[in-house]
């Protein structure tokens, strides 16, 4: 029989980090400081919301870049939440969660060739689906000196003649980083100066704890060379719902509409009733949320300063990123000994790009009481290793 | 800050100092003053415990009485309202607006010792008018709580 399969997914390498996920998967007594996100419920209102359009028989497809009246709401909360101006009708598109509109963004503007700088550690998918999009990854190695930020001078030396598309996924997944406005500032002008895009996955904007979040497409000269991408996830507790969305220049984003019309139709009917009344009515949820992580973020900074681990503060999503280097042991060798021992998961920094070995993912979408047992657990664990050296 | 303590340990008074300071970002020493100045002043009038009785297996009765009084001269409505505080079993009294006076809310341990209460020590009082009587059932959420036990957590152990 002939090879039925495409070379170059086969070609995609599974995460190196398979034989930890079968072995956390097989303890059910483990507690997980795994997730990636948030243990709030949707917020009741818009829940009840979804519930009302399916009461009212709202069961159809809508046109294709979403309902009209979720995007005219989406141009709202991007203008007075982050000084965006997208035009509704042509230069937005909702799209089956964050991870679509990156799929489809990589797509519609990479040819066979084209370099995509991608700074890790940092989410999964932007790798794959460059590489899917017939495009070569470039992956930049952040430093945890520069609290995993990206410079100017990092991306100055990533840049040749090749590259096409900048990746900045801030605040980050895993490490918590964020880029502030000077950050932003100094990338922005290379972009510029270099001629190349900005594919911005701003998808835990909402999740900042330094301040207002600051979007790189609100920049003079960004607009027209940036793909913007959020979504509903982890603003609003609806990871389920599957719903995000792009905003990007007309002729970018024609193109994508092109890609997920002939893909995917159309983004979930329901999930997109509900969002309207996620944008129009949930400040308060959202800042309760907000504040309740941060109160989180604060307890893990205070308890890995008190074991003396070397960590830098995170600003922004709900993770934490402390470094293992003192132990002498890989990510995945300290994280599988802890689950084994202590039972408790947490994700080692590898997984999320070479650049993230010797750290490890802590995510704080838990609830306090939860991780007062997690860390007293680690902080055992810190300590009996320390004995041991 | 002291709004923020507030709002804080409404939801979950166990907390210790060094804990709250932690989470709220704020200097331990600054929280302890604040709080023990809340205490004095009344403002924090009290750390209590909220218990689902049925639960544990013991029998509770609580009504929710609605009294239409008559203002005393002078007073208003705090003099009869003092007077029904100050019974020990006597869990709550509001000044409601609408339909009645008073909302009081009474915990006993049987049917018969709360309607004793009603018509022997309630009714008698010569300001009161009327009462209505409103047994609890069952109680769904009290204090911002949910009583019913919460689902577990069904997230998968690792999402990337």
């Amino acid at each position: 029989m002939r090879n039925p399969l495409n070379k170059t997914v086969t070609e995609i390498k599974p995460s190196g980090i398979r034989k930890f996920f079968d072995i956390v998967h097989e303890m059910d007594d483990a507690i997980s400081l795994g997730v990636g996100e948030p243990d709030f419920d949707t917020p009741w209102r818009v829940r009840d919301e979804a519930i009302y359009s399916l009461e009212q028989g709202r069961t159809i497809y809508t046109s294709n870049s979403g309902l009209m009246e979720l995007r005219e709401e989406i141009a709202v909360y991007l203008k007075r939440k982050y000084d965006l101006e997208y035009d509704p009708k042509t230069e937005m598109m909702v799209t089956v969660g964050g991870s679509e509109a990156i799929d489809v963004a990589l797509r519609a503007m990479l040819d066979s060739g084209d370099e995509v700088l991608i700074p890790q550690p940092s989410y999964v998918s932007y790798l794959p689906c460059t590489i899917l999009a017939g495009g070569t990854p470039v992956t930049i190695d952040l430093k945890e000196e520069n609290e995993f930020r990206l410079t100017a001078e990092e991306l100055e030396n990533a840049i040749t003649d090749k590259t096409k598309i900048l990746i900045l996924p801030f605040p980050n997944n895993p490490t918590g980083a964020i880029m502030e406005r000077k950050d932003l500032e100094a990338i922005a002008k290379i972009v510029i100066e270099h001629d190349i895009f900005v594919l911005t996955d701003e998808i835990y904007s909402e999740l900042s704890y330094a301040g207002e979040h600051v979007s790189i497409a609100s920049f003079p000269g960004m607009k027209e060379r940036t793909v913007y991408i959020n979504g509903f996830s982890k603003a609003f507790a609806m990871t389920g719902w599957r719903l995000g969305y792009a905003c990007a220049p007309r002729e970018i984003l024609q193109q994508m509409l092109k890609i997920h019309q002939f893909a995917i139709m159309c983004a979930p009917t329901t999930s997109q009733y509900a969002a309207i009344e996620a944008l129009r009515n949930c400040d308060d949820e959202v800042a309760a949320m907000r504040e309740e992580y941060n109160e989180r973020r604060r307890y893990l900074v205070h308890r890995f300063k008190e074991m003396k681990l070397q960590c830098f503060e995170p600003f922004g999503a709900f993770y934490i990123f402390p470094s293992i280097k003192e132990f002498g042991m890989t990510s995945d060798e300290f994280a599988t000994k802890f689950l084994r021992e202590k039972k408790v998961a947490v994700v080692p920094g590898n997984a999320f790009g070479d650049c993230g070995e010797g750290f490890l993912r802590i995510s704080y979408a838990y609830s306090l009481d939860n991780l007062k047992i997690a860390l007293d657990r680690f902080e055992e664990f810190v300590n009996e290793l320390r004995a041991a050296k | 800050m002291q709004e923020k303590i507030l709002n804080y340990i409404e939801k979950n008074s166990r907390i210790d100092i060094h804990e709250l300071a932690v989470i709220l970002g704020e200097d331990e020493a600054a929280v302890l003053n604040t709080l023990e100045e809340m205490e004095q002043k009344h403002i924090i009038c009290g750390y209590h415990t909220l218990i689902n009785w049925e639960k544990a297996g013991i029998e509770k009765v609580t009504a929710m009485i609605e009294v239409r009084v008559t203002p005393q001269r002078g007073m208003g409505f705090d003099k009869v309202a003092q007077h029904i505080y100050n019974y020990p079993e006597v869990n709550s009294v509001y000044l409601i607006s609408g339909g009645f006076d008073f909302m009081v809310t009474l915990e006993g341990k049987t049917l018969r010792e709360v309607a004793e209460f009603v018509s022997d020590k309630l009714s008698t009082l010569d300001s009161v008018l009327s009462t209505k009587t409103n047994f609890i059932l069952k109680k769904y959420k009290d204090h911002g709580t949910i009583m019913a036990d919460q689902p577990k957590d069904e997230r998968m152990k690792v999402v990337l």
